[in-house]
């Protein structure tokens, strides 16, 4: 008999505590097909956050370390300085990245920790029973803004990968998202990308998954999708928002380099030179 | 007599009055005594006065912090003003009188003036009043042995042996004036 | 012998932390610990180890838990405020079980309080460094060398328990220079393995988890009780305290840190006036030395507690002491030290009150 679909090694044969249809279990999976395919489970270190993925440490393969609120690239910027060699990344939700986390997110990117960062973006605090987050769209009603966003009190939402872009550390930031099977393969090459990236040395990776969250935006998982096509991609556009590599850099440092050229001060080799 | 040395050392920040109280210090580390030294620490140290303590003794030192020394240098009249009164009695003073122009006396205190910083200024070892100061109360109040001293100078200001000459040359002014 | 320097409180626990095999210090500067990260920043590149300025104490200390996680001999330092933001991250090391050793070079509290030395962490080091049902094991060296002694064997305990552990110093100790005899290094690859560390299985055992997250309750119970016997064996092994001139004392004066060494002066002023003082310090703070204590306490009229803060301890003397003997109080807070002078007088209040 013919195998055509099996569970990838790295993903531990558990019960998730994901709701049907939620898209975590997919992405999970291409983390862990990733680790197969580059065989990289032994040497890698995830770092779960607190959120829906809070329990990811018992659902992959690899270590795993379980961080506090936000602190997940803290945490992996920890133990990848202890373990150069070794393959780190950070698993987070909106929430923990982009809210309390958001410090540590925006450091570990301008440190240009070479780490994969895992970005699951549905526009909602899923674990807590869905309450405003920071990418919660204007005027979308939560349990926390339940007359809708209003981002004349509430703010605005952040477009984390945008953000993210400007700094000089990063090697390489996509949004993705896991719809249909095209972009779930779009979405794995990304993640693919991304680790390949780090087993490289390349750099800081990024990949934000567009997700949605069907029992806290009250819809079937079919709907969800629509409406997170409908709502959020027009919002959060896919797509590459930084690739050093495609830019013709061997590395972030690279391309750093390159970025801030005019910087006497940056460039202490170029002194003398006219 | 008892060497015990209870010492305050206060300046401006940049008159090397920390500086001075490592040498002092360094000098009880090379005689294998208890010795203690402890700065004044915070936003008055950005520009405005900076002194230290340095205990030099022969039983374990309690607090760090001199209140009553038996040992002042003051290298400038606020510093002078400030802690000419706590000096115990019997002790010395050794101020600076090129920065200090008002000596006043204190009942029971020893209370001596050298123009240090003029003295650098004319023998081209600018800004060593502080180690001329050294070398004065050290004069008076032999707290340590000259060999100790001397090394300590060596250790602390030795990094660059230009820098030790003129610290030597400093040293022995406040010594001889 | 080893050769006697003169150095820095701060820059002496980081040299004594690198002896021990310390080569992650993740930072965060705030006055008066400044010194320790500075240090760390000038040595670590040169062994090939990792400083790290933080984006804040909170990035910091989960670096440790990190750092920790991975397996390494890891430390962060401070000052006050800095442990308040710490005190996230070592509540989460607690939780998962790892070492640690983290250093609070008090300041004057609360809020942004001052800058210069203080004791008044006391509680937060030994009773709530954090939320949950936890200890931490608190040193609190009184000198130059004890805080170079014990940066370096606080790794060894941390290590040992699996516990974090904290240097509780203050500002007066950090900052002030005395002879010190440096530990011998330790090579960090002759230490022992760790087993648990999250460092890649590499297909060799199991995966490991550093976790602290336990939604059954009788799991979580069951977890808490076992690292509580644990607590059981700190205590029954770690206890330290020193003791001066306790044999015949009358009045026990119980004092740790910089306060202790004003303390000490003043027992010598109060024999020379002819009372019977003594000084126990207490090097641990958690454990308290309860043993030593209530052994001083056996024979004493009364005891002092002499602390740089509103009196913290004194609260944890009172209940070694239980009733047996007065327990007063002297302290200076707000980042002032106390005069020998002040010390004395209370002592000499407390032997008349106390009478024959």
């Amino acid at each position: 008999m013919k195998v055509v679909y099996e569970r990838p090694h790295a993903l531990l044969p558990v019960v998730t505590n994901y709701c049907p249809g939620c898209p975590h279990g997919i992405v999970e999976r291409l983390v862990a097909e990733t680790m197969d395919e580059l065989d990289i489970e032994g040497e890698t270190i995830g770092v779960a956050p607190v959120g829906c993925s809070v329990m990811a440490y018992d659902f992959f393969g690899c270590d795993m370390i379980e961080a506090a609120h936000g602190r997940a690239p803290a945490v992996a910027t920890g133990v990848k300085r202890v373990h150069p060699d070794k393959i780190v990344f950070a698993y987070q939700g909106d929430g923990d990245l982009a809210s309390i986390g958001m410090a540590e997110t925006i450091h570990a990117a301008t440190r240009g920790e070479n780490i994969v960062v895992i970005f699951i973006n549905n526009a909602i605090y899923g674990m807590t029973g869905g309450q405003m987050a920071p990418t919660s769209l204007p005027n979308q009603v939560t349990q926390t803004s339940p007359y809708g966003r209003d981002v004349a009190t509430a703010g605005n939402p952040i477009r984390v990968s945008e953000l993210l872009a400007t700094l000089d550390g990063p090697a390489y930031i996509e949004r993705v998202c896991v719809d249909s099977p095209k972009n779930v393969r779009k979405a794995k090459k990304a993640i693919k990308k991304a680790f390949q990236n780090q087993v490289d040395g390349v750099g800081y990776s990024f990949v934000e998954v567009i997700s949605t969250c069907p029992t806290n935006w009250g819809m079937t998982p079919q709907a969800a999708f629509e409406w997170m096509r409908e709502n959020m991609l027009p919002y959060y556009p896919l797509g590459v928002y930084r690739d050093v590599v495609a830019d013709g850099f061997a590395n972030a440092a690279e391309a750093a380099s390159a970025r801030n050229a005019a910087c006497p001060i940056a460039h202490p080799e170029k002194k003398g030179e006219n | 007599m008892d060497r015990e040395l209870q010492c305050v050392i206060a300046g401006f920040g940049g008159q090397g009055s920390l500086f001075a109280g490592k040498v002092i210090a360094t000098a009880g580390l090379i005689e294998d005594r208890e010795v203690s030294w402890m700065p004044s620490y915070g936003p008055e140290m950005r520009g405005g006065t900076a002194n230290c303590s340095v205990t030099l003794s022969d039983e374990p030192i309690g607090s760090p912090l001199v209140l009553h020394p038996n040992a002042l240098i003051a290298l400038n009249q606020p510093s002078f003003d400030k802690f000419l009164p706590t000096v115990a009695e019997g002790g010395i003073v050794v101020a600076d009188t090129a920065m200090v122009p008002e000596l006043r006396e204190a009942p029971g205190v020893t209370v001596v003036g050298i123009p240090a910083a003029k003295l650098c200024e004319e023998a081209g070892i600018k800004g060593l009043g502080n180690i001329v100061l050294i070398g004065k109360l050290w004069a008076a109040f032999p707290f340590c042995g000259q060999e100790a001293l001397e090394g300590a100078l060596a250790q602390v200001a030795g990094k660059k042996p230009a820098m030790l000459e003129k610290n030597k040359i400093a040293l022995e002014l406040g010594m001889k004036a | 012998m080893a050769q006697k320097v003169l150095m820095k409180g701060n820059e002496a626990m980081a040299e004594a932390a690198m002896r021990a095999g310390c080569r992650h210090f993740f930072g965060y500067p705030i006055t008066p610990q400044t010194e320790v990260a500075a240090y760390m920043a000038k040595m670590m590149p040169k062994v090939g180890g990792t400083y790290l300025q933080a984006e804040s104490e909170v990035a910091a200390i989960n670096m440790v838990y990190g750092a920790s996680a991975a397996g390494a001999r890891v430390m962060t330092s401070s000052s006050s405020p800095g442990i308040s933001l710490k005190s996230e991250g070592i509540s989460y090391m607690a939780g998962a079980d790892l070492p640690g050793v983290i250093i609070n070079v008090q300041r004057g509290g609360p809020g942004l309080g001052g800058i210069q030395p203080s004791q008044a962490d006391y509680w937060q080091a030994t009773k709530a460094t954090g939320h949950g049902d936890f200890q931490i094991v608190v040193f609190a060296p009184s000198t130059v060398q004890e805080m170079a002694d014990y940066a370096f064997e606080a790794f060894d305990v941390a290590d040992r328990y699996r516990v974090p552990v904290m240097i509780l110093a203050d500002g007066m100790l950090g900052q002030m220079m005395e002879p010190v005899v440096l530990p011998e290094a330790i090579d960090p690859a002759d230490l022992p393995a760790k087993p648990w560390a999250t460092c890649g299985h590499g297909h060799a055992r199991p995966h490991n988890v550093a976790n602290s997250l336990y939604l059954t309750a009788a799991a979580l119970e069951d977890l808490n009780r076992e690292r509580y016997e644990r607590y059981g064996a700190i205590k029954a092994a770690e206890q330290r305290a020193e003791c001066y001139r306790t044999e015949d004392a009358d009045i026990v004066l119980v004092a740790f840190g910089g306060a202790a060494r004003v303390a000490r002066s003043a027992v010598n002023a109060a024999r020379e006036r002819g009372i019977k003082a003594g000084l126990v310090r207490p090097i641990t703070l958690w454990p308290f030395p309860e043993d030593t204590l209530a052994e001083a306490l056996d024979h004493a009229k009364a005891a002092l507690v002499v602390e740089m803060n509103m009196g913290q301890m004194v609260e944890d003397v009172r209940l070694v002491a239980n009733g047996t003997v007065p327990v007063e109080f002297y302290g200076r807070t707000g980042g002032v030290i106390p005069a020998p002078e002040e010390v004395l007088a209370a002592v000499e209040a407390l032997s008349g009150k106390v009478g024959e």
